[in-house]
């Protein structure tokens, strides 16, 4: 009786601000897919063109933003599709794309072969943190990860959210008793 | 190419951006206003198209590097139309928000490519 309780309001309260707040952290991953998304073709494309034509040139800088697009690719999908392997590959690549842009970042501080700038490459994607990009590659990976932790929850009950959707079944009689 | 048209291009698209975005922040779902302003500076990509091709024409080749100029460009003119897309999927305040990045995406990219076009290689 006693644990009845303080058990009874709570998950009504969770009912009722899971299905916004659900939406909202769904917003908010999609614009942050989108952002992701943006900056993979971007990066991808400029590499490709760069590798094609200048590549000898400044070898370092367009190789570092080669893989940095390749990373932003798998990143926009590992966010975009389900399941919790690619929830494991979006940690995993946007810890490698946050590791990344800190220390190519630093390297491209001391070494102007790292950098690039005022080469032919104009810098890679992640040299100066980012600094050609509007800074977006250092910020990007940490707004990432705050995104995913707050999906954590999501994958020890897995079917929550498809069970908040078919809620109007009015299944439970203690939710009656209001 | 056309610096001012490059400029305009970039200031309307910014202004559309930030239209978009605070419309979306503020939980406006994709409407007439938000979409119009994407489906604007998406025709004024479309204007910078033709300037970019009619400029070598009349004489005022790039003096930097067309083909990286129309890889930005054609990655532009995809990115309204795939945020536009997805406002027409789905239909709630993050959509537009999205457009809202979409164009000042553009917006950057705009400067970026009147910079391709210039060359930008001391």
């Amino acid at each position: 009786m006693s644990s009845a309780l303080p058990d009874d309001p709570q998950p009504r309260d969770a009912d009722q601000s899971r299905p916004l707040r659900a939406r909202r952290s769904r917003g908010v991953g999609i614009v942050l897919i989108f952002v992701y998304a943006i900056l993979a073709i971007g990066a991808t494309s400029r590499a490709i063109y760069q590798m094609v034509t200048v590549y000898s040139q400044a070898p370092i800088p367009i190789t570092l933003s080669a893989i940095s697009g390749a990373i932003y690719i798998l990143a926009t999908l590992a966010l975009f599709l389900p399941g919790r392997v690619w929830y494991r590959v979006a940690w995993v690549t946007i810890s490698f794309e946050l590791l990344g842009v800190l220390v190519v970042g630093t390297l491209s501080l001391i070494s102007p072969a790292v950098a690039g700038t005022g080469t032919v490459s104009d810098g890679a994607v992640w040299s100066n943190y980012g600094i050609g990009y509007g800074y977006i590659p250092v910020v990007l990976p940490v707004l990432g990860m705050l995104w995913l932790r707050s999906r954590r929850g999501q994958f020890s009950k897995t079917t929550s959210v498809e069970a908040t959707s078919a809620e109007p079944s009015t299944a439970e009689p203690s939710s009656a008793g209001s | 190419m056309i610096e001012w048209y490059a400029i305009v291009a970039a200031a309307i698209a910014a202004a559309a951006g930030v239209l978009c975005l605070v419309l979306g922040l503020f939980g406006v779902k994709p409407g007439d206003l938000s979409m119009g302003a994407v489906a604007l500076v998406e025709l004024l990509l479309l204007g910078q198209l033709g300037v970019a091709i009619a400029q070598p024409l009349v004489g005022n080749p790039p003096t930097g590097s067309l083909v990286e100029f129309y890889i930005y460009l054609i990655v532009a003119l995809l990115i309204p139309l795939l945020a536009g897309f997805w406002a027409l999927v789905e239909r709630d305040r993050w959509s537009t928000v999205v457009l809202g990045i979409a164009c000042l995406a553009i917006a950057v990219m705009v400067v970026r490519m009147n910079i391709i076009w210039t060359g930008h290689i001391a």
